[in-house]
């Protein structure tokens, strides 16, 4: 593994998110391969990081934000379409747009049935539930087919079962992962290796083999006793239109 | 059936591309392109000066605006306290869907061209959407200071001064300071059916082919519009209003007898005028006979060509916005391109509908094309303003698409719920435009209501004029019900 090429590397960087310093000092180096957790609190400067090391290289990357951002009076096909909209001209493109094609329409409906959405493949986005609204997000990230997975929380808002169904293709389907997670058990058991962010710095950087549970609910201990920033962000989901 | 924005556009677009087959679209002139050069070459090489009647029609212009905004502003207030009356919302929907020129061309008969009748032409409609809005922003103003004096005096005067006017007195002002805007384009479209204001000015410039003095006064007039908000300061335009009343002549000599003939004989239909008596049944079917001439005659021919034209102008807006937004926003362009795309925008929004066509019909004839052209950039420019501002409300993810797949996948779906309200909120403008612009020779209602005031038959003119305002309420009704199936919510920006 440590001769891998070095795809996101961090030297004592400042990280400042609509004007406030979110992250000071960090160093970071994630090599081709790995499938790194990042844990914290709320406010921690996880998302910060992740938006960070997708700015530094968004070629090859599918990235997963914490609100899935669809556009609300598209469907769900379309908008896992939009995974690959850089892949056709926009002749092809915009023509999907009123009359779908084909080929795009069986890859896609594959894929909304692997997040379970099968159902829902021409339904508007504005009419799902938060938790399906996620699960379109990940199945655009899923059509891009890059190698590296940028994820923040991408399965917070799924129900146990499904989260661990979708986090195991999200590692199946990507060869580096960097995902924030809140659930500390799936880092452990999906990611090999766990960076911990409390209070704008790395607190903890080691290979999960080396964690336990025990160590982990330590580390959250601890950065409760520091005095833990304001929380940035919700995951805020569109409530379902009218006419749905 | 039109349940989705989706089903809705495909099917007015449908409806548009129809009419289109039956609008007649010919391109008249001869050479448009000579008559294109020749007007261009006039606003390369404008005349300002070409007398000291334009600056005259400049001072009448602003008069007629500033105290006929000035009067139905007061008026809307007064009567906006009294909305809830079924007979004044009835009252302010009636005024309001007749155009201003055509209650220009009513008093005409009565005042003759005096300043009574510029007047009137406009506190009339304008009171009536004073009224509307005016009630509209207090019903959404904060209650809760009314709510916080005792119950008992809820109801008087002072507590409607003081704990509703005053608490919504920002919005009010602020539409108020906006209709001024729309105000001095009426008034200086009063010109075209004789009043002496620049619209008078522009059109016989054109007709006698001075293209330079024409663009002088197209430059003069963008002038006052630009200018607006640097000069109307409440102080000045109270200053303005007093001058202006001191300034304008006023006759109020007028004949008693033409006024009673007008109103008691000439306006009604002549089968029940000239009747001995009215509870003769021959009296009642000859007006009966009299009233389906009519509508054979002229009035299907002019409703048929006014819902033509409003149904493709609407489009015609719809396409102009959805084309023209993106030079405007942020998100698509920079600021080189956006400076000069803002300024085509305000060039567009200011000049009013009527001017634009008239300019185009010198091009290329009294067809319906140069109408469809007139309404669709005008009214796309407002909204392309609009939606190009809202832009830059939206929050996109961090891996969004670029250029056309932006466009098309990201932004124009989101927004596409907000151009459909502004769109069908204009519609009712476009069809009150539509008929109007018949006055320039294109056959909608406008130019037969022109031509039997022409005639001197009231009658005739006074009943095209209803079967208008029927029009006006009948769209607008329509446009509520699109805009209610598809839940769009109402947008006070653009009243």
């Amino acid at each position: 593994m440590t001769d891998s090429q070095t795809l996101f590397s961090l030297d004592q960087a400042t990280i400042a998110w609509s004007g406030r310093v979110v992250l000071r000092d960090i160093s970071v180096h994630i090599r081709a391969g790995e499938k790194v957790a990042l844990l914290g609190k709320s406010g921690a400067g996880k998302s910060t990081l992740l938006r960070h090391l997708f700015r530094q290289e968004s070629k090859g990357v599918a990235f997963c934000p914490q609100q899935p951002g669809l556009v609300p009076g598209l469907s769900v096909y379309h908008n896992i379409f939009m995974g690959q909209l850089e892949r056709h001209n926009v002749i092809y493109n915009t023509l999907n747009l009123f009359f779908p094609f084909k080929q795009s329409l069986r890859d896609v409906a594959s894929l909304a049935a692997q997040v379970g959405l099968a159902d829902k493949l021409m339904a508007k986005a504005e009419c799902l539930s938060g938790g399906q609204q996620q699960r379109v997000s990940l199945a655009r990230s899923f059509y891009q087919q890059q190698a590296i997975f940028l994820g923040d929380e991408p399965v917070s808002a799924v129900d146990e079962t499904q989260a661990e169904a979708l986090l195991q293709q999200i590692m199946a389907q990507h060869e580096t992962v960097v995902i924030a997670l809140h659930n500390t058990r799936h880092a452990l058991h999906y990611c090999d290796r766990i960076i911990g962010l409390a209070e704008g710095r790395i607190a903890l950087d080691a290979p999960s083999s080396q964690l336990s549970a025990e160590a982990l609910s330590e580390f959250y201990q601890a950065s409760d006793n520091l005095a833990s920033g304001p929380q940035t962000e919700n995951p805020q989901y569109q409530h379902p239109a009218a006419g749905c | 059936m039109l349940t989705s924005a989706r089903k809705v556009s495909a099917f007015f677009f449908i409806l548009a591309l129809l009419c289109l087959v039956f609008a007649d679209i010919a391109i008249i002139s001869v050479d448009p392109w000579a008559e294109l050069r020749r007007i261009g070459m006039g606003f390369l090489q404008p005349v300002f000066f070409s007398g000291p009647e334009l600056l005259q029609s400049i001072a009448y212009t602003l008069a007629f605006a500033v105290i006929g905004v000035g009067v139905s502003a007061l008026l809307g207030l007064l009567l906006a306290r009294l909305f809830h009356w079924r007979a004044v919302r009835v009252l302010c929907a009636a005024v309001r869907s007749v155009h201003e020129l055509f209650w220009a061309l009513f008093f005409m008969q009565i005042f003759g061209v005096q300043t009574l009748t510029g007047l009137l032409a406009i506190i009339i409609p304008f009171t009536g959407i004073f009224t509307k809005v005016f009630a509209e922003i207090l019903e959404e103003s904060d209650h809760k200071p009314l709510h916080s004096l005792p119950e008992q005096s809820w109801q008087s005067a002072s507590a409607y001064i003081y704990a509703r006017l005053a608490v919504a007195w920002p919005q009010l002002a602020m539409y108020a300071r906006y209709r001024l805007e729309c105000g001095i384009r009426s008034s200086a479209i009063l010109g075209f059916v004789g009043l002496p204001t620049l619209g008078f000015h522009l059109e016989s410039f054109y007709k006698q082919g001075d293209y330079s003095e024409a663009a002088g006064v197209l430059y003069l007039f963008f002038l006052i519009i630009a200018t607006l908000k640097c000069w109307s300061h409440r102080w000045l335009l109270a200053a303005m209003f007093i001058a202006a009343l001191r300034w304008l002549p006023f006759d109020f000599n007028i004949h008693g007898d033409s006024l009673q003939r007008f109103l008691f004989q000439d306006i009604w239909p002549a089968p029940l005028r000239n009747a001995d008596s009215l509870m003769d049944l021959n009296v009642w079917a000859e007006t009966f006979t009299w009233a389906n001439w009519l509508l054979q005659a002229q009035a299907w021919e002019g409703i048929i060509n006014t819902l033509l034209l409003t149904m493709i102008a609407l489009v015609g807006t719809g396409v102009v916005t959805l084309c023209l937004y993106p030079f405007v926003s942020p998100l698509f362009a920079k600021s080189g391109i956006r400076w000069p795309s803002h300024l085509f925008l305000v060039v567009l929004r200011s000049l009013p509908e009527l001017m634009l066509a008239f300019v185009i019909v010198i091009m290329i004839g009294p067809s319906m094309l140069p109408a469809i052209i007139a309404l669709s950039l005008h009214n796309g420019a407002i909204i392309a303003h609009l939606l190009g501002q809202s832009t830059r409300t939206l929050t996109l993810r961090a891996d969004r698409p670029q250029g056309m797949n932006l466009y098309f996948y990201e932004v124009t779906p989101r927004l596409y719920r907000p151009f459909l309200a502004f769109l069908f909120y204009r519609w009712e403008v476009i069809l009150r435009e539509s008929a109007i612009l018949g006055i320039l020779g294109i056959h909608t209602l406008g130019f037969y209501v022109d031509s039997a005031f022409e005639e001197l038959r009231f009658d005739r003119a006074l009943f095209l004029i209803l079967i208008c305002a029927l029009l006006n309420i009948l769209v607008d009704s329509c446009s509520r019900f699109i805009r209610k199936r598809l839940s769009l919510t109402g947008l006070p920006e653009i009243r």
